[in-house]
């Protein structure tokens, strides 16, 4: 684990701070030039903030959002974004792919977070839907727990599905 | 069974006055610990009201406080976070020891206290309080400033150098040889690195037999503080005291097991914490407090300088402004929970070093929150100190928090 990182996620340079204890904190800047940052707590809530004016280090403390809180403003910002890419691109772009990629029981991630394996940021690859028996979870967030027996949705190039699915059944 | 009903109400009586305390501290965002030790100065012997029956309970009590202290502790603590703390700031981590054990140690020796007195006095002013800062960072929405992370990795070195510590000082207070104490800062750092490699490597076996058949919070709660106290207990044979041993199981624990045990033990080290900070207040005798009064003050003085110094430089090292570098100086003041860890395990037979290190944490762990609260903040209207309207008239400021003694809101 690094201290401080930037990191490219989707062509935003987000600048990944750890915050030892508490949790991470997740930084950037908007097209406008205004600064925000996202602090992801270990608890599971969320904090909102904003830079601004006089003391560039200052945050402005903006909301704080329990776990459903998170996951229902995530599925209100993420949603739409993730059916017009599946819609759209699949289609029009050449070398884009949808795949499936099982997590098997024993693996890596049973148990943990979907964030944790950090899958688009490492591959540019998205999971855009969790097939867990009858039930569809659609375009799932950081914080959806993976069970053994999940079926992932992803889209993407042909080798960043590739690298998805040796990331998801990697051996422990 | 027979119930000592003078036990029951005077316990009952006690937790009574501790939870009011508590939400009285908790009303003005200050950490209830100083509290806690006040009402143990005012109860006890030459207090306004003994409690001779409920004394054992509070004695046996302040020693599973202890290890829950440290339990959780090494519950927060993961490898990865420590590395990279590390990594980033371990010159600070130096800074911060060398100029915070230094006063301790140096005022130890002016007051002629032996050398478990000195190693005591450097340690109580050394390690600031992680619990009341992380708390304080939260509760004054600054988990978002560019210092914050400096902060937070000096609190999490520091913890790891209590690790050390304390079996060094369990064994010059048990009346070692410098042979011995030696002997047990190497089994005890041994046994700590032992316990990192376990949770890094074999982290999820351990996690996955302790959550062995799910159990449900009773059965988990029965299972961890049992192996916690067999542990202890063994390290405190060993001489390199049951906190340390407390720690190392904290530590082998990670990912789900370590969050799910957090949960079920959080309100049990509520508890038996509460009941430690009250035995150190039980212990000192109010009439020794007035004589050291002015040595703690000097001392906390002296100390709230030296940490503003070594917080300034760790933020300076984060890239931080001026006003940041203040903000964590002054937010790393706080003494509490782990000064008072170490008055605990050397006992309070020392008279004058119990009433000192009492006084001492009593003072920084109400100021130091105090001034960090109004060091560094920003001049700006948008200072969150009151509901106003800014320039514009149509942003409100969303910060609605009224801090204690609240600022009166300055106007553009």
């Amino acid at each position: 684990m690094r201290f401080a990182r930037d990191v490219m996620i989707g062509g935003m340079d987000v600048n990944e701070v750890l915050l030892p204890g508490v949790g991470m904190r997740y930084e950037f800047a908007t097209r406008d030039g205004d600064r925000m940052s996202v602090v992801a707590l270990r608890s599971g809530e969320f904090e909102l903030m904003a830079y601004e004016g006089v003391d560039a280090d200052e945050a402005r403390f903006v909301f704080r959002l329990t776990r459903e809180e998170a996951d229902i403003l995530a599925e209100i910002l993420g949603a739409p974004r993730i059916a017009e890419r599946f819609a759209d691109l699949t289609k029009e772009v050449p070398g884009l792919s949808a795949g499936q990629i099982e997590v098997r029981a024993g693996g890596p991630f049973v148990d943990r977070l979907l964030g944790e394996t950090r899958a688009r940021t490492r591959t540019g690859a998205s999971i855009v839907a969790i097939v867990r028996g009858e039930e569809v979870i659609p375009s799932p967030g950081p914080t959806q727990v993976l069970r053994a027996g999940d079926v992932l949705v992803v889209i993407g190039t042909h080798d960043g599905i590739a690298q998805v699915e040796q990331i998801i059944q990697a051996d422990q | 069974m027979k119930v000592s009903v003078a036990l029951l109400l005077e316990l009952g009586i006690i937790l009574a006055t501790l939870s009011l305390l508590g939400t009285l501290a908790r009303r003005f965002t200050l950490s209830p610990i100083p509290l806690y030790l006040l009402a143990g100065l005012a109860l006890g012997e030459g207090g306004i009201a003994p409690v001779p029956a409920a004394g054992a309970f509070v004695e046996t009590g302040a020693g599973i406080g202890v290890v829950l202290l440290l339990l959780a502790l090494g519950l927060e603590f993961t490898v990865p976070e420590f590395a990279a703390s590390l990594h980033r700031h371990l010159p600070s981590g130096a800074v911060d020891l060398v100029l915070n054990a230094t006063p301790g140690a140096v005022a130890g020796w002016l007051l002629g206290l032996d050398a478990t007195g000195i190693l005591t006095l450097a340690g109580v002013t050394y390690i600031s309080s992680s619990g009341i800062i992380a708390r304080l960072l939260s509760d004054l929405k600054r988990l978002g400033n560019r210092e914050t992370p400096a902060v937070l990795s000096v609190l999490v070195l520091e913890d790891f150098a209590m690790a050390a510590f304390l079996p060094l000082l369990a064994v010059v207070a048990t009346g070692g040889t410098w042979r011995q104490a030696l002997l047990g800062v190497l089994l005890a750092l041994g046994a700590v690195l032992a316990a990192l490699a376990v949770s890094y490597w074999w982290g999820h076996h351990i996690g996955r037999m302790l959550l062995h058949l799910r159990p449900d919070a009773e059965q988990l709660l029965l299972r961890v503080l049992g192996v916690t106290l067999i542990v202890a207990a063994v390290a405190e044979a060993a001489h390199i005291s049951a906190a340390v041993g407390a720690f190392i199981v904290g530590l082998s624990l990670t990912g789900e097991a370590a969050d799910q045990a957090r949960q079920v033990l959080s309100p049990l080290r509520d508890l038996f914490a509460a009941v430690f900070f009250l035995s150190i207040g039980l212990s000192v005798k109010p009439e020794t407090l007035l004589p050291v009064l002015p040595a703690a003050v000097l001392l906390g003085l002296v100390t709230a300088l030296t940490k503003m110094a070594a917080g300034w430089y760790a933020a300076r090292r984060e890239g931080t402004g001026r006003r940041g570098r203040l903000r964590a100086g002054t937010a790393l003041i706080a003494r509490g929970e782990f000064s008072l860890v170490m008055i605990g395990l050397v006992g309070v037979r020392q008279d004058r070093l119990g009433a000192l290190a009492a006084g001492y944490v009593l003072l920084l762990a109400v100021t130091g929150p105090v001034v960090t609260r109004f060091a560094g903040t920003r001049p700006a209207p948008s200072a969150g100190t009151s509901r106003q309207v800014r320039t514009g008239g149509e942003k409100l400021d969303l910060r609605g928090e009224h801090p204690a003694g609240g600022q009166p809101p300055r106007q553009p």
